[in-house]
This record gives structure tokens, C-alpha cells and sequence, in this order.
């Protein structure tokens, strides 16, 4: 409990003091840096060679688990909006803006890593490619999350605006790539996810999925930790809200 | 609850609406003025009355459409809630669902009024047959989807301090869908390549129908105060 010396508060219940799960943060930590630097020895020393794109190819490890747990951000904020709704829980928002945040830096990973992919490869920073124009957007919605909520200050209001804006977003990401897709096609054709199975090499097979499991554990450290904090700040605000 | 006393409360909100525009008469002729203006300025710009001015012509068209809706749903929506007025609204017994509709409906008759004053001072100026069936079919899909979109989000934006600025920052990105069918529709059509048009119609049409039932179900989250 808090204690006061002359109005000053002393100690922050910490959420972090729940006895049952102290480990789950250090335990997803420790596994993320361990299958990163696996990951790292597989991409580099493992992982063959493409033989059309040369190095430059390696990117790819790095571009699709970014790109896949952009999108996975999203589908996460769009559960935690829908739930909110339903229940009124803050818990559910605070899973809403740790899943916005890291949805944003992955989203903007998936265009910096395909940007500088694409320079050597397709000779260009920057191409209207079908998939990378839907990524762009997808950066912009989680923008517009972001000025939504910043410019709210109601906070259960905040909460509720952007429990809708995340179902709306969510629901038109598919139409948004459709629409976008038949507009342009230039990315290369799905490599993995392909009825007749992926089409690469065992080992660079493997390199993708044990990559994709570092960055996914990493995504989950990430996501416990910001709604960790994001549940301090909660406190802090309802604490200093009391003393008010 | 009944349909017919829903289509009561729609008709009182959509009348309510109309009496006050028609009091006031700024909204529309401020969004017709401005789409006129747009247009203009996209003719300096582009020269839509050369050859290809199907192509650039329909984009035009298009940027303005959406520029004008963009002016009218913000206003609307901030004007509702002078005085207290959404208040009464939303104090009335009225479902949100059919609450969403009324204000849909009110926001396609204005921005109806805009695209049709729109479309023949387009097809007057630039001389490109807009003003055929499956132009003005086009033209009313995509007017739909931007009005659902923008009934959706006009009443979160209305509550904060930025309000021009949230507004397209939160509808631009979400309304691609609607301006790339639009646009590659009417280009189509209008280059006499209708069967083309046909899945670019259709995915407007799905688009309408998709947000109709999710804005149908979350509205009384985004209006509520």
C-alpha cells in the first residue's frame, strides 16, 4: 500500500509483486536473446547463399517475422478492441496499447528492411509494390491510433474511440490489400505460404522459422513488459487522480 | 424493437437534419463551392480538358468528391454538438444502430446533392460524359463507403481539439479501398472498358456492405459521450 510522508507518495504497488508470475518476463527475455543469437549464427553462417540475389537476400530473414508480427499487432489490438467493448476491462486496452506500439515499430522495421532490401535488389528505394503499399498504410492507421488516443484526454473515452478506430482498422486491412493488390503487383510471389509448400532450401527454410520464433518470443517479452509499464502508469494515474 | 418505430426515429433524426441544414444552408453549398473550387484548381494543375482527360479527370473528380465530404461530415458532426445538442440526442430513446443509419441517411443527401451539382458542373466544364449510369452508379457506391466511414469517425474527431486534423488523418488511410475502386472504376467506364469496372464495383459494393453492418454495431461506442 502506498505510504504518505508529507503528501508524498512512497512506494508504488508494484504489479510486478504478483508472487505466481514473477518469471514469465525474465524467462521470455532470456529465450528471446538466446533464439536471437541463434538466429543471428543461422542467417549469417548458415543460410545459404541466394543464388539470384546474392547477399542482399538475408534481409528477408529480418523483413517477414517483422512484417507478420506487424500484422499480428494488429489482429492483437483488434481482439483487446473488441473485448474492451464487451467488457469494460482496462486490462483489455492496456493489451491494446502495447500491441499498438510494438505493431508500429515492426510495421516500421517491415519498410525501413524492405526499403533497403529492394535498393540493390530492384534498384529503387521506394516502388507502389502491392504489398509494401499496404504496409505504408497500415503505418498510417496505426498513426491515426496514435493521434486519436493522444488527442483524447477522457481516458475511458480515449479507450472507447480507439477500441472503435482498432475494429475499423483491422476489418478494412484485408480490402486495403485487395484493393491494392489489384491495383499493383510487383513484390515477389509468396515464397512460403504456398499450396505446393515453400519454395526454398531446407536450411533456409529452417533459418526463417527458428528467425521467426526469436522475433515472436522477443514480441511477447516486448508485450509483457509495455503492458507491465502501461499497468504502472495506470496506477500511478488513479493514485495521483485519489490524492487530488 | 419494431422496424416501423425505427423508421420513425430515423425519419424525426434524418428530418431534424435536414430542417437544420436547410435553416442554415451553409454545409452544402459550402461543400459544393469548395468541390467546384477543387476541380478548378486540379484543371491548372493537370489540364483535364487534353487528351487524357478521362484518366486525369476521373481522379479529379474524385480528390474533390473526397475533400468535400471531408469538409461536410467534420462540420456536421462538430455543429451537432454546439449547445448540448447530441446531447438531447443520445438522450432520446433512439437505438444506436438506428441511430448510425439516420445520420448515414442525412450525410448521403447532402453529399448526393454535392455529387450531383458536381457531376454536371464536371461534365459541363470538361466535357467527359460523366453523367451516364454507370458513372453516377460508381459515383453513389463510393459516396456510400465514404460516408460510412466518415459517420464513424466524425464523432470521435468532433470531441477533441483537433478535429480538422484528426478527421482525415483517421480517414484518409482507411478510405484507400474507396478511392482506388472509385477512381480505377470511373477510368475504366469512362475509357469504355466496362467489364473491367465490374470487380472494382463489386469491391465497393462489398465495402459498403461490410462497414453498413460493422458501423451498424459499434456506433453507439463512437457516439456516445
Amino acid at each position: 500500500m502506498p505510504e504518505k510522508e508529507g503528501g508524498v507518495v512512497m512506494q508504488l504497488p508494484l504489479a510486478r509483486s504478483r508472487r505466481g508470475t514473477w518469471w514469465v518476463t525474465p524467462l521470455l527475455g532470456w529465450l528471446g536473446v538466446g533464439l536471437v543469437a541463434l538466429s543471428l549464427i543461422l542467417i549469417f553462417l548458415y543460410a545459404p547463399t541466394d543464388s539470384v540475389q546474392g547477399q542482399p537476400q538475408r534481409i528477408f530473414y529480418l523483413h517477414l517475422p517483422a512484417a507478420w508480427l506487424a500484422y499480428f499487432s494488429f489482429f492483437l489490438i483488434f481482439v483487446s478492441s473488441i473485448a474492451y467493448l464487451l467488457t469494460h476491462r482496462t486490462g483489455w486496452d492496456r493489451l491494446a496499447r502495447a500491441s499498438a506500439e510494438l505493431g508500429f515499430v515492426f510495421t516500421t522495421l517491415v519498410l525501413l528492411t524492405g526499403s533497403i532490401w529492394g535498393r540493390p535488389i530492384w534498384g529503387t528505394w521506394w516502388t507502389w509494390d502491392a504489398r509494401l503499399t499496404t504496409t505504408l498504410i497500415l503505418w498510417f492507421i496505426y498513426l491515426a491510433y496514435f493521434a486519436l488516443r493522444s488527442y483524447v484526454s477522457d481516458p475511458e473515452r480515449k479507450a472507447r474511440y480507439a477500441a472503435v478506430l482498432g475494429i475499423i482498422g483491422f476489418v478494412d486491412v484485408p480490402i486495403i490489400h485487395m484493393s491494392v493488390l489489384w491495383w499493383r503487383t510487383l513484390h515477389p510471389q509468396p515464397v512460403v505460404v504456398r499450396s505446393g509448400g515453400p519454395a526454398m532450401p531446407p536450411a533456409m527454410l529452417l533459418t526463417m522459422l527458428v528467425t521467426l520464433l526469436a522475433f515472436f518470443v522477443l514480441y511477447l517479452f516486448l508485450l509483457v513488459e509495455k503492458y507491465e509499464l502501461e499497468r504502472m502508469k495506470d496506477t500511478l494515474v488513479d493514485l495521483r487522480d485519489q490524492e487530488l | 424493437m419494431s422496424v416501423p418505430s425505427a423508421v420513425r426515429q430515423l425519419a424525426a433524426v434524418v428530418r431534424k437534419d435536414v430542417v437544420l441544414e436547410w435553416r442554415g444552408r451553409e454545409l452544402v453549398s459550402g461543400m459544393v463551392l469548395f468541390a467546384v473550387l477543387a476541380l478548378l484548381t486540379f484543371n491548372f494543375a493537370f489540364d483535364l480538358t487534353g487528351v487524357n482527360r478521362a484518366v486525369a479527370g476521373a481522379g479529379a473528380l474524385w480528390v474533390a468528391l473526397i475533400f468535400a465530404s471531408l469538409l461536410g461530415l467534420g462540420r456536421s458532426a462538430s455543429v451537432e454538438r454546439m449547445h448540448g445538442a447530441w446531447e438531447g440526442v443520445l438522450l432520446s430513446p433512439i437505438d444506436r444502430g438506428t441511430l448510425f443509419l439516420a445520420k448515414l441517411v442525412s450525410s448521403l443527401l447532402f453529399l448526393g446533392l454535392v455529387d450531383a451539382v458536381v457531376l454536371v458542373l464536371f461534365a459541363g466544364l470538361f466535357g467527359v460524359p460523366v453523367l451516364r449510369l454507370p458513372v453516377i452508379g460508381i459515383v453513389a457506391l463510393g459516396t456510400i463507403g465514404l460516408a460510412l466511414l466518415g459517420t464513424l469517425l466524425s464523432p470521435m474527431a468532433a470531441t477533441t481539439r483537433a478535429r480538422e486534423v484528426l478527421l482525415p488523418v483517421m480517414l484518409f488511410p482507411l478510405a484507400v479501398p474507396v478511392v482506388i475502386a472509385a477512381v480505377r472504376a470511373t477510368v475504366l467506364v469512362l475509357t469504355e472498358q466496362p467489364r473491367d469496372a465490374w470487380a472494382w464495383i463489386q469491391l465497393l459494393a462489398g465495402f459498403d456492405l461490410l462497414f453498413l453492418g460493422v458501423g451498424y454495431l459499434i456506433f453507439g461506442a463512437a457516439a456516445e459521450d
